[in-house]
């Protein structure tokens, strides 16, 4: 089971982010559980200085952009 | 052999595209010249050729100068992170600390959504509180599509006035803030966070940094495009009906109050540049000055409501009072100065 965090407060490009994240959990069918981090102490555990941040299986992958579904679904598989 | 192929192919792309956009930008006068005079038959001295040439002259311009301008700032800006920004500022003491950090503020891509994780993560870093204020203030008060519609407008001497005195106001007001020792003002929370190793720098090839670039700008122009046309088509009216110099009396440089009053009603004002620039524009033919033109603008597009409710997170009032007062009493002596120079 493959563990996802979508850092952000909910700003527009989080929202943005949690779709294309979960377009394309779907699309390839992983088992992933997909968590929204909110509060502004959790987020900043994981040292990012922009949102949204994108953390796979406790890895940041991405911060502060929107990455490609290509992007996202090359680092769902590549682990 | 394939990669040299596909970088090669990016090159004559963008080579491809640049003459493209120069061919679209030059024909855009006499197109729209010959729109309204030739195939609409307006007479030559009406206002509303006046305003409709106007308009249809600038709204193509100004949209071109953006894809072009925010495109090259996009990928100047793929160079930069807030990451290196942080590093770079790591140690750094008050003074230079806060000239560094507006510069590295105006080039580092940066969205007011990002203002308290990037606040939190420089302050926990032992950043000192003024230095992250310099930055968090010229990342919003120099606003790239601003500098793209000054140029497109006004000239390039009108942005780089408008860039020096952001870069003045963001350094001063961080160096005040600083020197005030307002630590005690920032909650409690921000001071309890525990930080973890940062994530790696990614290394980004030529391909990467131009389709980041492109997504920037379709991002960009997505959301001011519809301010771009309204903005400017208030321009092109005032342009062709308000006659000349009506605005002396209340924007001009003889109305001393014009600046703070600029100011009191730019800051709750949130537009962005794309739709306040061409009327500001078109304002300043009318008689007002300089110098309240920019105090305005600065007030509208450095100080934003949005931006100080997310600000409000990691500040207490107090701190925030002081740092818009700070702010807003910076831009009012910008616009006097303005005022005062023998500019334009």
């Amino acid at each position: 089971m493959t563990q996802i965090k979508i850092l952000g407060s909910g700003c527009a490009n989080c929202k943005r982010l949690e779709a294309v994240t979960r377009k394309v959990v779907e699309e390839l069918g992983v088992q992933a559980e997909i968590e929204k981090v909110t509060e502004y102490p959790e987020i900043m555990k994981w040292n990012i200085l922009s949102t949204p941040g994108l953390v796979i299986d406790s890895k940041v992958v991405s911060s502060g952009r929107i990455p490609s579904e290509q992007e996202i679904a090359a680092w769902l598989t590549a682990k | 052999m394939k990669i040299k192929l596909s970088s090669l192919r990016l090159w004559l792309g963008m080579a491809f595209a640049i003459l493209l956009w120069g061919l679209a930008y030059s024909t855009l006068q006499p197109l729209s010249s010959w729109l309204v005079y030739t195939a609409l038959r307006m007479p030559e001295d009406s206002s509303l050729a006046e305003s409709l040439a106007f308009f249809l002259y600038d709204v193509p311009k100004i949209l071109l100068l953006l894809t072009g301008m925010i495109f090259l700032i996009s990928v100047l800006r793929t160079f930069f992170t807030p990451e290196r920004a942080r590093a770079v500022l790591g140690g750094k003491r008050q003074g230079l600390g806060n000239i560094l950090a507006a510069l590295l503020g105006v080039v580092t891509p940066f969205c007011s959504c990002s203002a308290v994780p990037l606040f939190i993560g420089f302050v926990e870093s032992g950043i000192p509180l003024g230095v992250t204020f310099s930055f968090l203030l010229a990342a919003p008060t120099i606003n790239e599509v601003a500098i793209v519609l000054l140029l497109g407008l006004f000239g390039w001497k009108t942005s780089l006035i408008y860039i020096g005195s952001g870069l003045l106001i963001a350094i001063f007001a961080g160096m005040l803030i600083g020197r005030l020792k307002l630590e005690r003002f920032v909650e409690d929370f921000v001071w309890q966070v525990q930080l973890s190793q940062p994530a790696e720098d990614e290394q980004l090839t030529w391909e990467m940094r131009f389709q980041r670039a492109l997504d920037s700008v379709r991002d960009i122009l997505r959301k001011v495009w519809l301010f771009v046309i309204l903005g400017i088509a208030i321009g092109a009216l005032i342009h062709g009906f308000v006659p000349a110099e009506a605005l002396a009396q209340v924007m001009g440089k003889n109305a001393w109050w014009s600046v703070p009053a600029a100011v009191l009603i730019g800051i709750p004002l949130y537009s962005n540049a794309a739709g306040v620039i061409p009327i500001v524009s078109a304002l300043m033919e009318k008689g007002a000055s300089l110098g309240t033109a920019l105090a305005f603008m600065m007030a509208v597009v450095g100080l934003s409501l949005p931006e100080m409710i997310i600000l409000r997170r990691v500040l207490k009032p107090q701190l925030l009072a002081i740092f818009i007062g700070t702010v807003a009493t910076a831009i009012i002596l910008i616009g006097y100065l303005f005022n005062l120079l023998p500019l334009a």
